[in-house]
């Protein structure tokens, strides 16, 4: 079973890179980008069949190590 | 006294760190990130700077997580001094041990200077060698030093005298210029809450001789091995 974790900045934490590639673009005329946000993206490979099963790793996955949850959220998609 | 200077794969800092700790009066030993134990009758923890596993995913997010660090959170439960610099701040942080964590430096660069600090409180293990107030001259080394926590985070830090250091100028002025990483309130350093786990970004270890341009930085290794040496 294959899943896609995606971590992203909660709303309100700054993000320094995402405003310097928000710049660069705007350097580059790539017009009508009004804001960039930076994140990660985990794509993921579970070695079992079971949906609920692979759900209840993952969260423990995102919330021991892949996603800060101070600062930051996650999403999982699993295929 | 007795110190264990953690080293994990990508920590650049411990031969210094060690040098500062025996300098001062302390035995000092290296101890790799895979131990599950401390050394028999380690009063003091350290976690250097540098790189661990390559800043991969977040810096100190992998390091946070290693075998020792059980046996660290189970030594500062105890009451036990932990102290982190730099990486280890960010170690510390990810751990759990502190709270808050270090983000990209708002200007995006890696910054590396001399520095001042404001000394908030005198009367902790880490800062006895110090005035309140006074300013230290020490060094920093970062791209990610930006110290960043909720407002009921901060709110608690403030209140209750967690700030260990802050960013100031060399009379002690806390100002914006002298907050290069844009820290929120200009913090360079926190304590736990028992005031036994100290986090700070700033290297006091690179200035401890007057041979490489400055001393301040002696001043809390030897808070740490004169304030041991009291307690025993």
């Amino acid at each position: 079973m294959k899943a896609r974790v995606t971590v992203t900045l909660k709303n309100g934490v700054l993000d320094p890179q995402g405003k310097a590639i928000e710049g660069a673009l705007k350097s580059l005329g790539v017009e009508g980008i009004d804001g960039v946000r930076q994140g990660k993206v985990f794509d993921i490979e579970l070695g079992t069949a079971d949906k609920a099963q692979a759900e209840a790793q993952l969260k423990a996955a995102c919330e021991k190590l892949l996603a800060n949850t101070v600062i930051e959220n996650y999403r999982v998609e699993i295929a | 006294m007795k110190s264990a200077v953690i080293v994990f794969p990508g920590s650049n800092r411990e031969g210094d760190v060690v040098r500062a700790l025996k300098s001062a009066g302390s035995q000092a030993e290296k101890v790799w990130h895979a131990e599950t134990e401390l050394p028999q009758g380690t009063d003091l923890v350290v976690l250097p700077g540098g790189f661990s596993y390559g800043d991969y995913l977040r810096c100190g997010a992998i390091a946070g997580r290693a075998t020792v660090m059980d046996a660290v959170r189970a030594h500062a439960a105890r009451g036990g001094l932990v102290l982190g610099i730099c990486n280890g701040f960010q170690i510390l942080c990810e751990s759990g041990l502190l709270p808050g964590i270090l983000m990209r430096n708002a200007n995006l660069k890696f910054i590396c200077h001399r520095q001042f600090l404001r000394v908030e409180r005198n009367d902790t293990a880490f800062t006895r060698a110090y005035a309140k107030g006074q300013a230290i001259d020490v060094c920093v080394a970062h791209g990610e030093g930006n110290y960043t926590a909720d407002d009921e985070t901060l709110k608690r830090l403030e209140g209750e005298g967690l700030v260990a250091f802050r960013y100031s100028d060399a009379q002690a002025h806390i100002t914006t210029d002298a907050n290069r990483n844009g820290s929120m309130n200009s913090i360079a350093g926190i304590y736990s809450d028992k005031l036994n786990v100290l986090g700070m970004m700033p290297h006091p270890e690179n200035l401890i001789e007057d041979l490489v341009g400055g001393t301040d930085g002696r001043g809390l290794f030897e808070s740490l091995v004169s304030s041991f040496s009291r307690a025993a």
